[in-house]
């Protein structure tokens, strides 16, 4: 590799954790630990291995029902990674036992409540001092929506997901998760930073003059406020959602920090990156910062080839070849590393990476990729900020609701 | 043969937003931020506590249509802070107040389970219900449960979530590498549920915990609350500090068990109680007044007035007499979001009975809020609450007690190096934790799977 001169703009990197990996078969290497998968000490390793790294944050993926390789029903299967432990006490647990990496844990906003999710994240930003993050999605399935037993979700189309009942669900789902992501920031502001005055004279605990109902009335709630819990150290945490059309950009273009976009090449990065600026701008928030990602499925290896003849190996055991709505790259972190930097310069300011196994995938990015990048002066060599939001580059913002 | 010493069980209730709680004095930390938490949970565990207690309500009190101020205001998340307390304690119980009524079960269930796995088997869910629609006006639902349904969604909810954690023998999750068998059955966590308030079915997500199940809490004290809890709590929250009091409730609602087929010993009586400790049983009668008297200051004693009288009485002088209008009679308006307001059932009888007190007694305002408020549980030297403590649990008024200290984070503290002490030296409290689960430490047996087969066979 030649050295280049010191990036512009360092890149910012996640890494995705779900189970053992996003390979079906990933549980089933030596090094996957899946017996452990329901303790604490699994998901302390990992997003250990990832502060190791420097990273900027990891999401956890999570979901109202078991995992399913189909779009839209249970499979039944019995041979891949099933159940899951909730991704935002996963998140609190390994909260107090880390100091720098950002804790991003997914929630479903089709079955659940903004003013629980609200508090929730809020308090993972005090458990965290300052790291919390959310990655909001919408179930279109109707299993999930049995568990709950509140909305009916028509049957679709599995074969076909572009009809018009598809669209019109999904543009129903979305406007709602863009309602929910409204709510869950309005409640965040709904005390002022100095609304706890402890003002012994006058007996008065709160300044409630400081306190704000929200008010909000939507199509499918309505919510008061204030919240119960005090505004989080970062005012605002991260909300970030992943999008792979129109639609889904409008929520990440008017509601979001990051989005996570798949794009498979260049060309098509660019083109994503400038129809979420475009839904930006047409949310009224061109002026405010908006990370783009790019998720890619990553298999590392030092060798040559090697990383995809394991890929192939993990078909064998899974019966099949895998594939995902992200890029499979399979190959060496120097490799990556170019694959990155020409990504950025298409517009893309940050990467989601899926590793294919984690427990071989994760090292390959912490201690591969991350001294690739760093030689190329394109990554950090030490976190430079204590909060999610500083790492990002984002500045704390003002609390809306504010007079002064 | 005298009869052998009951162990007595421990808990530590973190300070709540009621005016128990003494935020102006010095000592008084953060009630949202982790550092306090941090320190309550390790001095109780620190101390061999059972388990740490955290309240809930999910909307702020208001009073004369405005955000009351006067006491503690603000809470964080209860699951996320107990998951966050999971890291930095190894044995303490977590228990944590979720509402029936603003939640759904199969979100709830899996959130417990999640708990009961981050921790190794230390959760417990003291199960609320609410039915007012000023809380639901934050929640999708709103508020059109009628009052006479709480109890009935919440057994149900209760019934429908243990259906969930039932729904995993424990056995399905082997992840054999070697075979490629992940799960040993493809319809591990099938749940199907039919009733008035839940009609849910499909699998549950979360495979078998270790406790099986949360420790189950119900903290009502009305004849519905204390049946629901004989059918199916663990343990029972209640309020009652006095000897006469305590062996009342816990011989009423022990003798309710066998009717549900259950034996005394799977429901524990764990009143709350508040204390105030000092060198001499003098010195802590004193300072119990003093808190007192910070708990109630002249502002909050005309607030507390107002419960009563369901009016403004702001334009009243806290040092001067009582109101001579009568209470509204009326539909309780003037404060919200409390269960306290419930406790006055005839106001104009309670108003005749305060007058009379404070002319009798020459008190204010404030010195009859103060007279006539809850008084501390236990006052005393250290030796005089051990004793005052275990001669209550030995005589059957309680099983132990949630203990609700007036200073955060500190205000355990104390009592953990003055009182346990005594009460293991005396025999009756652990000086080393036996299990590794609440359940453990409650001495509650392992729910098993036979629940599991015998869904799974009808």
């Amino acid at each position: 590799m030649s050295a280049s001169p010191a990036h512009p703009s360092p890149l910012h990197l996640a890494v995705a954790l779900d189970g053992t990996g996003w390979h079906p078969a990933a549980w089933r290497e030596p090094q996957a630990r899946p017996r452990d998968l329901l303790t604490a000490g699994y998901w302390t390793d990992l997003v250990t291995e990832a502060e190791r790294g420097l990273l900027d944050f990891v999401t956890l993926e999570d979901g109202l029902a078991l995992q399913s390789s189909h779009r839209t029903e249970p499979d039944h299967r019995t041979d891949q990674v099933r159940g899951r432990l909730d991704a935002v006490l996963i998140a609190a647990r390994v909260a107090p036992l880390t100091r720098h990496i950002g804790l991003v844990p997914t929630v479903v906003a089709t079955h659940t409540e903004p003013f629980h999710v609200s508090k929730a994240i809020a308090t993972l930003d005090y458990v965290s001092t300052g790291r919390a993050g959310l990655r909001v999605r919408v179930s279109r399935r109707r299993h999930e929506a049995e568990h709950f037993g509140r909305r009916a979700i028509p049957r679709l189309d599995a074969g076909n997901p572009d009809t018009p009942a598809a669209r019109e669900l999904t543009a129903d789902l979305f406007a709602e998760a863009a309602d929910y992501v409204d709510v869950v920031r309005r409640l965040w502001d709904s005390w002022e930073d100095d609304a706890e005055i402890r003002d012994v004279a006058t007996g008065r605990f709160i300044d409630r003059d400081k306190l704000h109902y929200i008010d909000f009335e939507g199509r499918h709630f309505s919510v008061k406020g204030p919240s119960i819990t005090p505004r989080p150290p970062q005012g605002q945490p991260v909300i970030t959602a992943l999008a792979h059309q129109g639609v889904p950009y409008r929520l990440v273009g008017g509601s979001t920090d990051i989005g996570y976009v798949t794009p498979h090449g260049t060309r098509q990065a660019e083109t994503i990156v400038a129809e979420i600026r475009a839904a930006q701008a047409a949310a009224g928030r061109a002026d405010e910062p908006l990370h783009v990602f790019g998720d890619l499925v990553v298999f590392l290896d030092d060798e040559p080839g090697a990383a995809a003849s394991r890929r192939e190996r993990l078909d064998g055991l899974a019966g099949y070849p895998y594939t995902s709505d992200a890029k499979v790259f399979t190959g060496t972190p120097g490799h990556l590393a170019d694959l990155l930097l020409e990504w950025q310069r298409a517009g893309l300011s940050g990467f989601r990476l899926r590793p294919g196994v984690i427990g071989h995938d994760l090292e390959a990015i912490t201690r591969g990729l991350v001294p690739e990048l760093q030689r190329r002066g394109a990554f950090r060599t030490t976190y430079e900020a204590d909060t999610l939001r500083g790492l990002l580059g984002l500045a704390r913002p003002a609390n809306r609701y504010a007079t002064v | 043969m005298s009869k052998p010493l009951k162990q007595i069980h421990l808990a530590a209730h973190f300070p709540g937003v009621n005016n128990t709680t003494v935020w102006s004095d010095p000592e008084a930390g953060s009630h949202i931020e982790f550092s306090s938490f941090a320190h309550f949970a390790r001095t109780a565990e620190r101390a061999k506590f059972d388990f740490l207690f955290l309240a809930e309500g999910l909307r702020l009190r208001e009073q004369g249509g405005k955000i009351y101020d006067l006491d503690v205001v603000g809470r964080p998340d209860t699951f996320t802070v107990l998951s966050a307390l999971a890291a930095v304690t190894d044995r303490l119980g977590l228990t944590g107040t979720i509402n029936s009524t603003f939640n759904e079960p199969y979100e709830v269930a899996r959130q417990f389970a999640s708990l009961d796995h981050l921790s190794g088997g230390r959760a417990a869910w003291n199960v609320v219900t609410s039915w007012d629609a000023f809380t639901g006006e934050n929640f999708r639902r709103g508020g059109f449960l009628p009052q006479e349904e709480r109890y009935s969604r919440a057994k149900e909810f209760l019934a429908t979530a243990t259906e969930l954690f039932d729904s995993w023998s424990g056995e399905e999750f082997v992840a054999d590498q070697a075979a490629g068998t992940f799960l040993a059955d493809a319809r591990s966590g099938a749940f199907a549920h039919q009733g008035q308030h839940f009609d849910i079915a499909g699998q549950f997500n979360v495979p078998r915990s270790p406790q099986g199940r949360p420790v189950i809490f119900q903290a009502g004290d009305s004849d519905e609350g204390r049946e629901f809890a004989a059918a199916g709590a663990d343990a029972i929250f209640g309020r009652q500090g006095t000897l006469k009091e305590g062996q009342a409730f816990y011989t009423d609602v022990k003798s309710r068990l066998a009717r549900h087929g259950r034996t005394p010993d799977q429901l524990l009586i764990l009143p709350a109680a508040t204390f105030v400790l000092g060198d001499t049983d003098a010195e802590a009668q004193e300072l119990a007044h003093e808190v007192r008297r910070k708990q109630v200051s002249g502002a909050t004693a005309i607030k507390h007035l107002e419960f009563v009288w369901n009016r403004d009485l702001s334009a009243y002088d806290p040092d001067g007499p009582l109101p001579d209008i009568d209470p509204d009679p009326g539909e309780h308006t003037i404060a919200r979001g409390r269960a306290q307001v419930r406790m006055y059932r005839d106001p104009l009888a309670v108003a005749r009975e305060w007058r009379e007190l404070a002319e009798a007694n020459k008190w204010s305002i404030r010195d009859l809020v103060i007279e006539t408020g809850n008084r501390q549980t236990f006052i005393g030297s250290p030796a005089t609450v051990a004793e005052t403590i275990n001669s209550l649990v030995q005589a059957d008024a309680a099983d132990g007690f949630i203990l609700v200290p007036h200073i955060t984070p500190g205000g355990l503290d104390t009592f953990a190096d003055t009182v346990v002490p005594l009460l293991q030296e005396r025999g009756v409290f652990r000086t080393e934790y036996e299990g590794t689960t609440l359940r453990d430490h409650l001495g509650l047996a392992h729910p098993g799977t036979e629940a599991h087969r015998d869904r799974a066979a009808s």
